[in-house]
């Protein structure tokens, strides 16, 4: 890391360490909080009050602004983190494995939440709260990636060789996820199809999309904002006497 | 320099084959290890019909997947032993140690691990699956489905075995750790042998089986090796 000091080239690693990172977390949380209640405030709206009523599922559609999003960022969380655990096994960066650890408990909620608001959904569309359709079937199998994750982190004494541990989990883990999904998928039709469809429904009303749109970015921001401050937390918690010399708390 | 010679006599094959012999040595000097899974997946197979009635319509349509999650299981069970007696004197380390690559050493402890709890499997599944009613044409598909798919088991578990190695409650982490790593070779292994029950071809799912299994013997060392050395740092 010394070499990339020069002058000449920008440097992309000032905020890799704990040190420089925790003032700048804290400078954007509230900007993200405030974006994230305001676009999620906005996208209720537009979904529940705006967007037309369904012609064959009425008003119950109406949980897809919360689930889709959810669904959504329930996989791509658990990518980010497999990316982040495995920057920190390529480059031993200690502020990537906690950046993994943080996002952990913020995708796994978004898989409950999506599996919550998907069984929600299901009972009065499909008259069942579970189906075992590809979609939920591999969604639950994420939730068991992400227990994995957490199970494994907990078990492990020693934080260098939990973070290491785990990061190979979550690398193995993303690897098998389209794999788990495609088989998933095949299962499903080797036995029996849904009885129901969701997504081949007629092309989604714009205000439909654009709703989704506006919660899935509140979302992102929600989870920003959360990751951010979990990974202070972690700062402190990990190197509590250099981080009480650096800030001078 | 004869003294350094002397260390570098055996290739890499020659001691690749003994670090497979010894682990199969070993473990067969402790028998009842490694019957105890054996027995494990007669037993637990025999208990479904006793919770399901003996209606043979109903056993023969279950067979596939109870004969594959019972497999499934009794791999697993024997998992946290692939390196954890190694673990515990030391002997590990030292293999770690050698200068032959830790990948190909990782394989050979796999391949053991499969002999001796994988593949008694292939050959006694094929025996439960008359219990339940099964056609000699499932027979042999349940078998070649089983054949490769422990492979492949053995092969994502020593991830499991790996990651989990000297820590406490090792047990039950590893089966949270690995099983939903094994469900495409649960889907893929089971789908064969139902392709062949309602007489479609076998060999789509067998096929795809093949490829995990190819896709697990390439990556799965490595992520074992990786693990390993974690474990040992």
């Amino acid at each position: 890391m010394k070499n990339l000091d020069t002058k000449t080239s920008i440097n992309w690693l000032k905020y890799a360490s704990p040190k420089t990172f925790y003032p700048l977390a804290g400078k954007l949380i509230p900007w993200c909080v405030i974006g994230a209640v305001g676009l999620i405030v906005y996208g209720l709206y537009i979904g529940l009050f705006v967007a037309p009523t369904d012609f064959q599922q009425g008003e119950g559609y109406r949980i897809i602004f919360v689930h889709v999003p959810a669904a959504w960022f329930s996989m791509f969380l658990y990518l980010l983190m497999a990316m982040y655990a495995g920057l920190g096994l390529v480059l031993n960066a200690r502020l990537s494995y906690m950046m993994a650890t943080a996002i952990a408990p913020t995708g796994a909620m978004f898989t409950l939440v999506a599996l919550v608001t998907g069984s929600l959904w299901g009972k009065p569309m499909w008259g069942a709260w579970w189906v075992w359709d590809a979609r939920l079937t591999s969604e639950l199998i994420l939730l068991f990636l992400y227990i994995g994750y957490f199970s494994l982190q907990a078990a492990i004494d020693d934080k260098n060789r939990a973070d290491k541990a785990s990061a190979v989990l979550a690398l193995v883990g993303a690897i098998n996820v389209p794999i788990i999904y495609f088989s998933v998928k095949w299962w499903n039709t080797l036995h029996q199809g849904a009885s129901v469809s969701l997504m081949k429904a007629p092309a989604m009303a714009t205000v439909m999309l654009k709703g989704m749109l506006v919660m899935a970015i509140g979302f992102w921001l929600y989870s920003i904002a959360v990751i951010l401050i979990r990974v202070r937390c972690e700062i402190l918690e990990r190197d509590s006497k250099a981080a009480m010399f650096n800030l001078g708390l | 320099m004869p003294k350094t010679k002397l260390t570098q006599e055996l290739g890499t094959f020659s001691v690749l084959y003994r670090i497979l012999a010894r682990d199969i040595k070993v473990a067969l000097r402790r028998q009842s290890d490694v019957t105890a899974v054996f027995f494990f997946f007669i037993i637990a197979a025999s208990l479904f019909p006793l919770g399901s009635g003996a209606d043979p319509k109903l056993l023969s349509a279950m067979a596939p997947s109870v004969l594959w999650v019972t497999a499934l299981l009794s791999c697993m069970l024997s998992l946290s032993r692939m390196y954890s007696s190694d673990y515990a004197d030391g002997t590990l380390e030292q293999i770690m140690l050698s200068n032959q690559p830790t990948v190909l050493i990782v394989l050979m402890k796999i391949l053991a691990h499969w002999v001796l709890s994988g593949l008694p499997l292939v050959f006694v599944a094929p025996l439960i699956g008359l219990q339940f009613n099964l056609s000699s044409a499932e027979l042999q598909i349940l078998a070649v489905s089983l054949l490769m798919g422990t492979l492949a088991l053995s092969l994502i578990g020593s991830i499991g075995a790996a990651l989990t190695l000297g820590i406490r409650g090792t047990g039950v982490l590893i089966a949270i750790l690995v099983l939903p790593l094994y469900i495409p070779v649960l889907v893929f292994g089971a789908g064969a042998v139902n392709a062949a029950s309602i007489g479609m071809s076998p060999n789509g799912a067998l096929s795809l089986l093949g490829a995990v299994l190819a896709m697990a013997l390439v990556f799965a060392p490595l992520a074992s090796a990786a693990a390993l050395k974690i474990a040992l740092e």
